[in-house]
């Protein structure tokens, strides 16, 4: 039979393809129908998260820090309660990382201050002695991309129904509602009201007056989606 | 019929080793930026703070990785192809126009895919999915260059005058459709900007943008299939096609055994993919998965050392050549490392070992055992072997090469023993308690220690780059040499001219 394959280059192909195809079909379809339930207490994320998490991601973040708390006592210690499938239900693309390099952020919104992370992103060594990680200082003069966020959240809510505008169920029995702007406009001025709870907290005096002149920088974004995260 | 050896022709082969060579070096040297960066933080702002953004860790890091996946290994696969291919099939790249049309603009469009990939990632446009960063735009062209890439490879078969099939085919067709499933299921993205109008507009914010079409766990079940198989159909099965054709080739000895050939070849192809699961293992993907993930990982051991031994006996008899020629030097120790890489993967794919391995720098150590010993040696040694035949000129300097490889082989040693104990190291500190039941370290205090070791990490890497250098100048000298040297060199057996 092989020999017969090795003259026959279209059946070879076939063979290969259906030898290495099969492994997928039967490792990963199942899994798909089940898998992206939210578990309660699961919210959407708003426009300002979903900008702060485009800024986590075009600064690939995620290639130093993790967001998995894998069930050893060592981690649960350390990070929080193991991550659970049903937390990561609004997460596009998923972002577990796949190195330590510094601390897992999965829970980093439970520990973490907006405090804490102004001044750790202006310089890390500063906050945690012998800190390898660099400062992000680009941050807080670039602009975050609101509307590219906007356009996100009707994207995951036109296609994957995303619930936004909905209730959610919380875990102490209430609701919560996480509000898309029907325009452009109402995104922004959503996203600016974010902004201005999270620039309170804040020190340095150019972000400030540049949430008050209607303005976000990134790190107010990046900060309100680390906070987010529990 | 005439009596003499076919001619082919080297056009395309020629472009992509200019690519690999150049493309390895940018790979190589971000590499070694990023060592030196993790060991000494203020390397971090090398070139001022004001380009920081542009020369920190995280935004260097997946140029990086794809530079020397989709730069370096993928031109020297594409390279390797476009000589090997017409010699074992026995036709010429001439014969046919539109091969070599297709030849030629398969090597243009990639490197114009080359050139979005690079602006694309220093200006921060990224999905995060490990070498699988590019955007939808970027997707697209991607998929046209690996269609083309298909097309020179049934193309040529289409027209062979060697009916059967080489081994190094076998290897390169599955190349060729193991990546294409794996890509397009990997990359599934819907773009923002269809979604955009219920708003009223067209398109809002930027428009190359999109979202996955798997979320969360799916999300990671899908990227780590792809992203553990894509090390599966791009270092390791092109690699072994490569190794398939050049070891018999330079030393002119026969393939030690057809049904090994036969039995690594099928059983890689029906292992592998099934392996990935050892990428999340501990995750939140259900178990059996993980387990399966873990089992077959450890199979996967008797494919790869099957393909392993298979070339290691093929010098039965000829140990000699080890010693006296460089270019053997390479393919034994390329094929030793990839003995020794494909154990160390299994053992780490052990759930227990797994649970110390997992996010530490001994998975960097693994990942680069393989490519800087495997991969890396494989594809110089094949750039050697092609060099004296496609520009006709005799190797400019067979000291150097010697000297490259013991650079190069003390490279990977120190590389891969210091991130052993790194990460050793860092995965026991951050488990340990104390007697009260309380975490013994803080995260920062396994961050510091591994100091000396970053260090020695990243002189291996320097050493390993200085070495590629070498091989880049001695590439050059003999490309450029006066001296043409017409007819072919020896050891023409057994595959013929």
């Amino acid at each position: 039979m092989f020999h017969w394959l090795e003259k026959h280059p279209f059946f070879f192909a076939v063979g290969v393809f259906v030898t290495i195809a099969f492994a997928g079909l039967i490792e990963i379809l199942p899994n798909f129908a089940q898998a992206s339930r939210p578990v309660i207490g699961t919210a959407p994320y708003s426009t300002l998260e979903l900008a702060g998490r485009n800024v986590y991601i075009k600064n690939s973040c995620n290639a130093c820090h993790s967001q998995l708390i894998r069930p050893f006592k060592s981690e649960t210690d350390r990070y929080g309660h193991y991550s659970l499938s049903g937390e990561y239900a609004y997460d596009r693309p998923f972002l577990w990382g796949s190195k330590r390099t510094g601390p897992d952020l999965m829970r980093v919104g439970n520990y973490r201050t907006t405090d804490w992370h102004e001044n750790h992103m202006k310089n890390p060594a500063a906050v945690v002695p012998g800190s390898i990680m660099p400062a992000y200082n680009w941050m807080f003069t670039n602009k975050a991309d609101i509307d590219t966020a906007y356009a996100e959240q009707l994207t995951v809510a036109q296609f994957f129904s995303v619930p936004y505008n909905k209730p959610v169920p919380m875990k102490d029995g209430s609701t919560k509602v996480v509000k898309m702007g029907k325009s452009v406009a109402e995104a922004h001025a959503l996203a600016l009201e974010e902004a201005k709870k999270v620039a309170a907290d804040m020190k340095d005096q150019d972000v400030k007056d540049a949430v008050a002149r209607g303005e976000i920088p990134e790190i107010v974004a990046l900060i309100a989606y680390l906070n987010s995260l529990k | 019929m005439e009596n003499r050896p076919l001619e082919y022709d080297y056009t395309v082969a020629k472009m992509f080793m200019l690519t690999t060579i150049i493309l390895g070096i940018v790979g190589m040297l971000i590499g070694v930026i990023l060592a030196f960066e993790l060991a000494f933080p203020s390397v971090n702002t090398i070139l001022g703070s004001g380009l920081a953004e542009y020369t920190n860790f995280s935004r260097l890091r997946p140029l990086h990785t794809d530079a020397v996946i989709f730069g370096f290994t993928l031109s020297g696969i594409f390279a390797t192809w476009y000589y090997v291919g017409q010699r074992v099939l026995k036709v010429s790249m001439a014969e046919s126009g539109l091969l070599m049309f297709i030849g030629k603009l398969h090597f243009w469009l990639y490197i114009v895919g080359v050139a979005a990939v690079v602006v694309s990632l220093f200006a921060g446009v990224t999905t995060s999915k490990e070498y699988a960063e590019f955007e939808w735009p970027i997707d697209i062209a991607i998929v046209v260059v690996w269609v083309l890439f298909g097309m020179s490879i049934f193309g040529l078969i289409g027209i062979r005058r060697e009916k059967s099939l080489y081994i190094s085919v076998w290897y390169y067709i599955a190349t060729f459709l193991g990546i294409a499933m794996l890509y397009l299921f990997n990359n599934m993205e819907v773009p923002t900007m269809l979604a955009t109008s219920p708003a009223g507009e067209t398109a809002i914010g930027n428009w190359w943008h999109s979202v996955s079409m798997y979320a969360g766990t799916n999300d990671a079940l899908v990227q780590w299939w792809y992203g553990h198989n894509a090390v599966a159909f791009g270092f390791t099965v092109p690699i072994v096609a490569m190794i398939y054709y050049f070891l018999p080739k330079e030393s002119g000895q026969a393939i030690y055994s057809y049904k090994l050939s036969l039995l690594s070849f099928w059983g890689l192809m029906f292992v592998y993919l099934w392996a990935g699961g050892h990428h999340l293992l501990y995750s939140t993907v259900p178990d059996w998965m993980q387990t399966m993930g873990s089992i077959f990982s450890v199979i996967l051991i008797l494919p790869s050392w099957g393909s392993a031994i298979n070339m290691l006996l093929t010098m039965k008899g000829e140990w000699q050549q080890v010693a006296a020629s460089p270019l053997i030097k390479f393919m034994v120790l390329g094929s030793t490392f990839y003995m020794f890489s494909t154990l160390e993967g299994p053992i780490q794919a052990i759930k227990s070992v797994n649970a110390i391995a997992h996010f530490t720098d001994w998975i960097v150590g693994h990942v680069h055992d393989g490519v800087l010993g495997w991969v890396g040696f494989m594809i110089m040694a094949a750039l050697y072997h092609m060099a004296p035949r496609v520009f006709k000129r005799e190797i400019y300097s067979k000291s150097l090469m010697a000297a490259q490889f013991w650079i190069q082989t003390l490279g990977v040693v120190l590389y891969f023993t210091s991130m052993w104990i790194a990460g050793i190291t860092q995965g026991m500190m951050w488990r340990a308690h104390d007697e009260f039941g309380n975490l013994a370290y803080s995260f920062i205090d396994t961050v510091t220690v591994l100091h000396p070791y970053y260090a020695i990490r990243g002189v291996g890497g320097l050493l390993y780059l200085v070495g590629f250098l070498l091989f880049a100048y001695n590439i050059y000298k003999t490309w450029t040499s006066d001296k043409e040297v017409d007819a072919e060199r020896l050891n023409q057996s057994p595959m013929g001219a």
